[in-house]
């Protein structure tokens, strides 16, 4: 099957890649631009671990084809912390334990950021409803819940 | 106990009576951090080598077929495909025996299927090709002759007199004659007389109770990277709790010398005992030895549900006897355990846990491993506990309730101590059971109003805990700061603990201290990362290693001043002279002695390699309310605590995130999780959409309490922490929701449908 050409931007970068039509988003980024920060956990949609943006919104990359990149903006983990420094979720999940095997995070931290921007101060139930399409098995979310809220709190105070 | 009376009790420790810990119980940031808020960290499926091929693997549709025949050759001549392996690519030389003797072969007929297959799921052969999107083509062109058999799927049912026989001969020789030969071992433990202890009673309680298969539901499905050439010489990249078990796996089943495989552990993203064994890894290395290519193999989340081990499903009965006092003076269980169609299940650990937190003059307890066609169970979090407890404790719970004695007191009453003799034979040594049900009954928890439509349950959990064959090394660099290597792969921040206790021991911040999970070439051998044994095992020996990079710093500072080494002694960061008599001289620190070690006599290691046996086991009490809603059947978690024993919390936040992950786990288990298997013997469920376990939105915030009696078989007091979380919650949830609901739950998962039918047949 021949391969599509695509031309999109990632993390604020311009990238072109060859595709089979069937790859889906988050095999392109996986295996043909090693952005190997989105993972798969499921494939279907379920589990959020391959959250990125496109265009500024939520998806699981999993369900989108890497053809519907072309044109568009994306946005992965590798893109959230600005230069050397940390963004504040990205802080907050290590200062609280909010990850254990780490696998879910990448995937969680997009989320999180994507709710911070539409809502800076959400509640705690906000919060958890906002990342019940991110599957996390080790922490119980419980300091997931509190590192996001603690990091909202934060960058609040800068804002 | 507070932290500063802990005495170690064994071997020649540096921390003495009354020494107050430094950096053990502070909560550091992890080590590993950064790589893994930053996409950085390298899982499973995050590595690539030149020249790699995907590999796919093709899978029974059936629960019990005969494979009359494989024909590969329409995928072999599809262009891109460069091997196709099946069992004949496998070791012959690998036989079946009865029982757990036969445990390689079963993990090979597992890996892939023989001349049956077994479950809906089963491994029939396996390709290899320049790209995953043409493997899986190429599935589709091997055509599989299938003879189809009459298949059994539930534990009792494949226990009855017409249940179809699995592999005749599979029974060991623990099991009584005249059973089903499904029924593959047989267990019984107990001491006193149980009649007795009945006839004493002044209420008996004998109920039943099952519980369903769940997965471990790690979120990374397994994946590696295989390379084996024709030179016999091996290397594996894999997700794995344990890689020196699979390097030796692996070299039997591929009829390779263990040592020529090398085998690296990647992060683990999950694994809660479903990574201690292998399934995919010696499948890419017989399809890269055919293809003499590097091959990746990733499972999909519909094969990690179908041929990765779930825990064993359970049927259970449990009679208890009880006087009006809440003295418990007879306890009996019967374990029934199906564990897929190999032996295995854990049903000696379900039976050995059941009674275990009680200090009982008669008990008996009995377990049979049932084969069925399902996937071969795998060890998840506290194997066998869990379900015991449920089981147990909601007969307890049934007896207060009518008995009119409060749950927390009977357990008090009843609870074992040091010097109890266990249900399942030693007597404890020294155990925080009682120390966690006075924290509970002391939390505000347990004392706050309910509101209506909610229920409160409690129940306590036992875990053994494991110690295990370990290695660890320690390397002083010329700066003084220190690199270790350990081989248990970092499930959950052991980095962090492990550079907190060599912290201890060295008198370094913990920040000069670089923790790596080494590969199988790079280190002695070394037990998979379970048994809750991380923390306590490569702990115990990263403390031992430090220790013995410290008697050789003395020794340096010694020669250089002219003193004899005892009259050294180490604290915080520097050699000292032990006292007047030894000399006047100035401290040495550790990085004025590393930096002249090439000419003082070398390069400064420590290292320790045992088998340590003293891991302290562990029980935890929970609490939890949860509301029901009686138009639904659904129910809500409203509040939930967690008090468990930890010995010593070497990094805090951890062993809470331990307790909390324990919790939420258990209750999946509790409420929603269930393998669902169709009439036609396959899995109906393979996917998260369909297998729902918990997210954000269903679950409290989970509060938990430390508590620290202080296991004497470890220097700084450590028991495992990670397994005896998942032990109470089934049973508190259920106690919770029986009180809710009105009604005894004795079957899990109490899924919404579960509880409407009950709540319908209590309303008639």
């Amino acid at each position: 099957m021949s391969k599509i050409h695509v031309s999109t931007t990632i993390n604020g970068d311009a990238a072109e890649f060859l595709c089979d039509p069937r790859e889906t988003l988050l095999d392109v980024l996986r295996d043909r631009l090693g952005l190997t920060g989105a993972k798969e956990g499921c494939g279907t949609g379920d589990c959020g671990a391959c959250s990125v943006t496109l265009d500024g919104r939520l998806v699981c990359s999993c369900l989108v084809l890497g053809a519907e990149a072309e044109g568009r903006e994306i946005a992965t983990v590798e893109g959230i912390a600005p230069g050397e420094t940390l963004h504040p979720l990205q802080r907050k999940f290590i200062e609280h334990a909010a990850l254990q095997c780490g696998i879910c995070t990448p995937g969680i931290l997009v989320a999180a950021k994507a709710l911070l921007e539409k809502n800076p101060d959400p509640t705690e139930t906000e919060v958890r409803y906002w990342l019940a399409g991110n599957l996390c098995r080790c922490t119980g979310y419980d300091k997931i819940i509190r590192a996001v809220m603690d990091a909202a709190a934060e960058m609040r105070e800068v804002a | 106990m507070a932290l500063d009376e802990y005495k170690p009790q064994k071997g020649g420790d540096q921390l003495e009576q009354g020494h107050a810990f430094k950096y053990v119980g502070t909560r550091p940031d992890r080590p590993d951090g950064t790589d893994k808020v930053t996409g950085r960290a390298r899982f499973g499926a995050d590595i690539t080598a030149p020249g790699m091929l995907h590999g796919a693997i093709l899978r029974s549709p059936h629960a019990h077929a005969r494979i009359v025949n494989i024909d590969t050759s329409k995928a072999e001549a599809l262009d891109g495909v460069k091997a196709v392996v099946t069992r004949a690519d496998f070791s012959a030389a690998i036989q079946p025996a009865p029982g757990m003797a036969g445990e390689m072969w079963n993990v090979l007929e597992n890996v892939m299927a023989g001349d049956t297959a077994l479950y809906d799921g089963h491994a029939i052969a396996a390709v290899a090709a320049t790209s995953a999107l043409t493997a899986r083509d190429a599935l589709k062109l091997i055509k599989v002759t299938y003879e189809v058999l009459p298949h059994v799927t539930d534990v009792d049912a494949a226990m009855a007199a017409d249940a179809p026989v699995i592999r005749d001969g599979t029974a060991d020789k623990s099991v009584p004659p005249g059973l089903h030969p499904n029924v593959v071992r047989y267990h019984q433990s107990g001491h006193g007389d149980v009649e007795a202890g009945f006839a004493e009673a002044d209420l008996v309680i004998e109920d039943s109770f099952t519980t369903e298969a769940t997965h471990q539901g790690y979120i990374e499905p397994h994946a590696c990277l295989g390379t084996l050439g024709g030179d016999g010489k091996g290397e594996l990249w894999c997700c794995t709790q344990g890689h020196w078990n699979v390097q030796k796996i692996c070299a039997a089943l591929l009829d390779m010398e263990t040592s020529q495989l090398r085998v690296t552990a990647s992060e683990i993203g999950g694994g809660f005992g479903g990574k201690t064994t292998v399934f995919i890894e010696p499948v890419a290395l017989a399809l890269s030895r055919k293809a003499n290519r590097p091959v990746k193999l990733v499972m999909s989340r519909s094969e990690v549900f179908r041929a990765t081990g779930p825990t064993a499903s359970t049927s259970m009965d449990i009679k208890i006897g009880m006087r009006k006092d809440g003295t418990i003076t007879a306890a009996q269980g019967v374990f029934r355990a199906q564990g897929g169609a190999f032996p295995g299940a854990p049903m000696e650990f379900t039976a050995m846990c059941a009674f275990a937190p009680y200090n009982l003059a008669n008990v008996h307890q009995v377990g049979y491993d049932v084969m069925t066609n399902r996937p071969k169970q795998a060890a998840y979090r506290a194997p066998g506990s869990p379900m015991a407890a449920f089981a147990v404790e909601s007969v307890i719970d049934e007896l207060c309730n009518q008995l009119g004695l409060d749950p927390l007191e009977v357990r008090l009453k009843n609870a074992s101590r040091e010097g109890t003799r266990a249900s399942y034979g030693p007597k404890f040594q020294r155990i925080g059971l009682v120390e966690t049900i006075e924290a509970a009954m002391a939390h505000p928890h347990y004392s706050a109003p309910l509101a209506p439509g909610q229920g409160r349950g409690i129940s306590c959990g036992f875990w053994f805990n494991h110690g295990g064959e370990t290695s660890v090394t320690l390397a002083l660099s010329e700066d003084g700061s220190a690199q270790i290597m350990v081989g248990t792969p970092d499930i959950g921040g052991s980095r962090a603990s492990m550079a907190l206790m060599a912290a201890e021991v060295l008198g370094i911040p913990y920040e000069n201290i670089r923790v790596t999970v080494a590969d199988t070439a790079s280190l002695g051998y070394n037990e998979v990362s379970h048994g809750s044994r991380v923390t306590y095992a490569s702990g115990l020996a990263t403390i031992k290693a430090a220790e013995a990079a410290v008697r050789e710093l003395c020794k340096r500072a010694a020669a250089k001043w002219g003193i004899e080494e005892e009259a050294v002694y180490w604290e915080d960061g520097y050699a000292k002279p032990s006292g007047p008599n030894a000399g006047d001289f100035e401290p040495l620190h550790i990085s004025k002695i590393t930096r002249s070690m090439g000419a003082t006599g070398g390069p400064i290691n420590g290292h320790f390699e045992a088998t340590p046996e003293g891991a302290g086991v562990s029980f935890a009490t929970h609490i939890v309310d949860a509301e029901v809603d009686p138009e639904t059947g659904s129910t809500k978690v409203v509040r939930y605590t967690v008090v468990q024993d930890a010995g010593k919390a070497i990094h805090p936040t951890y062993v809470e995130g331990q307790f909390q992950g324990g919790a939420a786990q258990g209750i999946g288990w509790a409420l929603n999780e269930e393998y669902i298997y169709g009439t036609d013997g396959r899995l109906q469920n393979a996917g998260f959409l369909d297998y729902r376990i918990p997210v954000a939105s269903d679950l409290p915030m989970i509060d938990t309490v430390i508590v620290e009696v202080p296991n004497p078989g470890h220097p700084y007091g450590v028991r495992g922490v990670g397994e005896t979380s998942i032990c109470p919650p089934l049973a508190a949830i259920a106690n919770a929701v029986s009180a809710a609901a009105g009604v005894r739950m004795r079957n899990l998962p109490m899924s919404p449908p579960r509880i409407f039918e009950a709540l319908e047949a209590k309303n008639g």
